[in-house]
């Protein structure tokens, strides 16, 4: 019988942080911009420029530190990783080694119905390196350091994961939680997240770990599966085969679904880490962390249960709801005004997904106000307007965020409440149409139907399809 | 008048006066840098248009009141390891030959406030790393005392010219002794101050934990107002001190002095402490720092400089400085190893020089770097590489800090019972050209008396005390606690007020040709300039009547 074979995965995750400023200069961090507009000397490595700490980095890395149940330093210090290459001006980045921000952490996973916790070893502060842009046709490479500076955390976890499931189920935690911040917007695409993947394979029952590979360049939730299946056969093919797994940083290509070797253990590079002496340890006083604590937000699991005990919604809407703290938060706010938190959630449910993914939109792009959601929702519980009308309004106020009073007012989609006009057409409606009458009279139900369609195109929709009916069946 | 013989703060009252004007005080230096600069090279770049441009400047705003400071109109010569927008910084390198930088050091834009003129940069040791001013890219400066010998290093160019009077004052670094073992050897004086004093913005780094920007000049007063100009807490240097809220410590003993107490900011008044008068002042006397190895005549005079002190009322004691031996393996591990990455930027991709030839990325960084620096700077970005490398990062690295830690106990316990200590500024006067680059241990021992200072952060002046039987100069060295400056300079001021400055015969000569030579256009100038002071004064009377 084959051996059973069990993976074992750690992951790096590089969080770019929500800050305005770079970690290092008050440049600015904004996504695009033309080429080398956002630097100053600081971040262009000019000599004699000196570093100065961004407060609000480290602000927003105590939060998340936080939030991922890490021991907070009271002292961190910042050190030197020096490596040659043209994206790094000073050819090396301001990471920390010796003392990290945050320590022992851990988050709550779920895959299925287990839960399950996963480490954080530590979380240190660190700047990106600006961007290289290789110009074929000039046979030349450009450097961009526009992102140089930006300010990035780095959370390393334990190797507590044994399947590409529980590395999404852990990134996409880390995900609401740091989104639930604000500290970022945690975008795998756009590269505010990213991703190395440290996997190893071992027999099943094993203790000791297997050597392990790193993988680089994942760009998204599939291709980091793609990867994890992939590397995993890698690896347990060698075995089979007798071969040694070696120590490797890989690149996984996604177009091609193979990984190819980037560098391995000989070629590693000494970073020859030291402390950076251009900047003073970071002091961090209890007073200082529990300000934050005090600030921080609700997260997503502490939702989960609070809507449990004060909404009648299901669990699934909850957890939908709750996957975007945006989307809660329109929950929520359109809940309290109008107080029918079961229609508010399923108005986001039904007819929000459906035009999130009509669009190809994220949760945390909608951008109706509360207000409006909550309007309507009163609209159609006092009957001013019929459902079908409802949806038309809804594709408006998601469209355009328009205000569904005015605008059913303005084009006139109020529901008939004048019983006598709608006499006047059902009796129309009854005599054009002898053949259905007859029918219905005859035992056939459906005839009704054909009438009550009859009356809704001669109202032009704005009749309530419950008391058309009725009416029908008494006139009749 | 021979106006290249004025000391800083005696131009700037004659400027202030309208006795000189500030183009006059400019021309003066830079009549006297035609007449020396070929014989002593103190300068890479001397800025003869734009000095003389902001010298107009300055007398205007003078004139009009809006400068008052005691170096408004003062020429001064920079270090050409500190930033200047509008003139070239090249750390006497050929990596940085042409480099132009975007912005200006905070201690320079101090000096610009202060209304200072800013006439060139000087030559110095490439990237600070020497002793002798002879490792520059731009070739050797000659000591003004004897063209033969050096003027020390690395500010040997702000040394020299100081001391050649082509400026009355001038900026300098010290890393390890640059401003101390260079001012000795050129018979002026020089503080490092306290580590976070002076802003180390615009400093090419070379080892940034021990780095600090201070003052050359002809005498204790100068360098106390040059100090007063440039220090200041600067938010762009994380590692600048407020030193206005920042409280020394009080040491034991009878503190009988009002500026020796301790329990008070340590603040940036440094001219208030020229005060002529120690008494009651402890000064301890390292034994290990007059032992072998020290040149003979230099410890007499340092010695007798020590009685005249005792004689003004201080009291002087030997002890025994611990870990002395030390300092000099911990001072090379500590700054080369900084120097290793602090020189990494400079690899032909966004500035300075770039190789002609290459084959790929990593050939051009290794023949850019392999040509663009100079042997000594190699030397220490290999060994800074080395000690910084896996397997030997503890047994290099972290024992030097440690070693740090201990050398900055030592001192602290010191303080504890002393206000200054006195130490020799180097084990020599200064060599012969040619005689330190052939064997660098040698070269790096003569460092001895000066690293431990930038080590505990400590900061020093050195003074001269006479000179050797060769006719070279001799500094003595005193060190204070950390933000104690004022106690060195009102010892280092009691001190020179029993002797005269001397002069090295190079300046004299040229004095007196430039006073024979005084040629027609500054007679005329001066005419013109005591009309312009008539004039003036004439509107302000008819002013005054209205």
């Amino acid at each position: 019988m084959a051996k059973q074979y069990e993976t074992v995965i750690g992951l790096e995750v590089h969080v770019e942080l929500a800050a305005k400023t770079k970690i290092f200069c008050s440049c600015s961090t904004e996504f695009g911009g033309a080429p080398n507009t956002h630097t100053c000397p600081v971040c262009t490595g000019m000599p004699g420029s000196l570093p100065v700490l961004n407060k609000k980095v480290v602000e927003y890395a105590i939060a998340i530190g936080l939030a991922v149940n890490c021991d907070i330093a009271r002292v961190c210090k910042f050190d030197r990783k020096n490596y040659f290459y043209p994206d790094n001006p000073q050819n090396y980045q301001i990471s920390q080694l010796y003392l990290p921000i945050a320590r022992n952490g851990y988050v709550e996973i779920e895959t299925g119905d287990t839960k399950k916790k996963v480490r954080i070893h530590e979380m240190h502060m660190e700047e990106d390196a600006g961007k290289l842009i290789h110009d074929e046709w000039d046979d030349t490479s450009l450097v961009d350091y526009n992102r140089s500076g930006v300010p990035l955390v780095e959370i390393v976890s334990e190797p507590d994961m044994r399947s590409a499931d529980e590395v999404i189920a852990y990134l996409e935690k880390l995900c609401t939680i740091i989104q639930y911040l604000g500290a970022s917007d945690c975008k795998l695409q756009e590269g505010s997240m990213r991703a190395d993947v440290n996997l190893s394979v071992r027999e099943a029952g094993t203790e000791r770990f297997g050597t392990r590979t790193e993988m680089k360049n994942l760009n998204s939730f599939k291709a980091i599966a793609r990867a994890i299946e992939g590397e995993r056969e890698r690896q347990i093919e060698l075995l089979e085969a007798g071969k040694a797994v070696i120590q490797e940083t890989r690149r996984w290509d996604d177009n091609k679904e193979a990984s190819y070797n980037m560098r391995s253990k000989e070629d590693a590079q000494d970073y020859r880490y030291f402390p950076e002496p251009d900047l003073v340890p970071v002091v961090i006083s209890d007073e200082w962390i529990e300000q934050i604590r005090a600030r921080q937000p609700e997260l997503r699991s502490e939702k989960l249960e609070r809507y449990k005990k004060e909404f009648d919604i299901p669990q699934y809407d909850a957890k939908i709801i709750t996957g975007s703290r945006h989307m809660a938060d329109i929950f929520e706010k359109a809940s309290a005004i109008c107080g029918k938190p079961k229609k508010v959630s399923n108005w986001l449910m039904v007819e929000t997904m459906r035009l999130l993914k009509d669009h190809g939109m994220e949760p945390e792009e909608i951008s109706f106000s509360p207000e409006n959601l909550a309007k309507l929702v009163n609209l159609t519980e006092r009957r001013m307007i019929n459902s079908s009308v409802a949806k038309e309004v809804f594709e408006k106020i998601f469209a355009e965020n328009v205000d569904p009073e005015n605008y059913v007012e303005e084009h006139g989609l109020k529901m008939e409440s004048d019983t006598g006009a709608l006499e006047e057409v059902l009796k129309k409606v009854i005599a054009d149409n002898p053949k259905a009458v007859e029918d219905y009279h005859g035992g056939k139900e459906k005839a009704l139907g054909a009438l009550v369609g009859q009356t809704m195109k001669a109202m032009k929709g704005k009749a309530d399809p419950g008391m058309v009916n009725q009416k029908l069946r008494e006139m009749l | 008048m021979d106006i290249a013989s004025l000391t800083a703060a005696g131009l700037g009252k004659k400027i202030r006066a309208k006795e000189i004007s500030v183009v006059e005080a400019v021309r003066a230096s830079l009549d006297r840098i035609d007449q020396v600069e070929k014989d002593v090279h103190s300068f890479v770049t001397i800025d003869r248009e734009g000095a003389l441009k902001r010298a107009e400047d300055v007398q205007k705003q003078i004139d009009d009141g809006r400068l008052t400071g005691a170096l408004a109109g003062v020429p001064v010569a920079v270090k050409d390891n500190i930033c200047t927008k509008g003139m070239p910084t090249t750390c006497s390198s050929r990596i940085l030959e042409n480099f132009h930088p975007a912005f200006t050091a905070e201690a320079v834009r101090n000096l610009e406030r202060g209304g200072a003129v800013i006439i060139g940069k000087t030559n110095m040791d490439e990237f600070a790393m020497g002793s002798t001013t002879e490792t520059s890219y731009f070739g050797v400066t000659r000591n003004p005392w004897n063209l033969e010998h050096v003027p020390g290093g690395s500010s040997g160019g702000s040394c020299a010219a100081v001391a050649a009077e082509e400026c009355p004052c001038a900026l300098g670094s010290d890393t390890g002794g640059s401003i101390r073992q260079p001012s000795a050897f050129c018979g002026v004086t020089g503080i490092k101050p306290t580590y976070g004093t002076v802003s180390r913005y615009g400093l090419i780094a070379y080892g940034s934990s021990l780095d600090q920007i201070g003052p050359i000049a002809k005498d204790v007063t100068d360098c106390a107002a040059l100090l007063e100009v440039i220090a200041s807490r600067d938010p762009k240097d994380s590692t600048s001190i407020d030193r206005s809220i920042y409280v020394h410590r009080q040491s034991k003993g009878p503190d009988s002095q009002e500026s020796f107490k301790g329990g008070q900011p340590a603040g940036y008044d440094f001219t208030s402490a020229l005060v002529n008068d120690v008494t009651g002042m402890r000064i301890g006397i390292p034994r290990d720092y007059f032992g072998e190895g020290l040149d003979g005549e230099i410890k007499e005079k340092i010695l007798a400089a020590v009685r005249v002190l005792e004689e003004r009322g201080a009291v002087a004691e030997e002890f025994d400085l611990s870990l002395v031996p030390y300092a000099i393996p911990a001072y090379y591990v500590i700054a080369s190893a900084e120097a290793s990455s602090n020189l990494s930027r400079f690899d032909g991709v966004k500035y300075g020089y770039r190789t002609q030839d290459y084959e790929g990325l990593h050939d051009m960084y290794k023949r850019t770097r392999s040509e663009g620096f100079g042997e000594e700077v190699k030397r220490r970005i290999m060994l800074g590489s080395f000690v910084l490398s896996a397997g030997y990062y503890d047994a290099y690295y972290m024992k030097a800090l440690r070693t740090k830690a201990l050398i900055k106990q030592a001192f602290d316990q010191a303080f504890a019972r002393y206000d200054v200590i006195v130490a020799p500024a180097a084990p020599t006067t200064a060599l012969k050209l040619g005689h330190s680059l052939s064997d660098p241990m040698k070269m790096y021992l003569g460092d001895i008396y000066t690293v431990s200072a930038n080590l505990a952060g400590l900061p020093g002046i050195s003074i001269p005390v006479g000179t050797d039987s060769k006719g070279l100069p001799i500094g003595m060295q005193i060190i204070g606690d950390c933000f104690a400056e004022k106690k060195i300079i009102r010892a280092a001021y009691t001190l020179e007020q029993t002797r005269a400055y001397e002069r090295p015969a190079l300046a004299k000569n040229a004095s007196k040709v430039q006073e024979h030579g005084a040629d027609d256009r500054q007679r005329k100038e001066a005419v013109q300039r005591r009309e312009a002071v008539q004039r003036k004064e004439a509107v302000q009377r008819e002013g005054g009547a209205v």
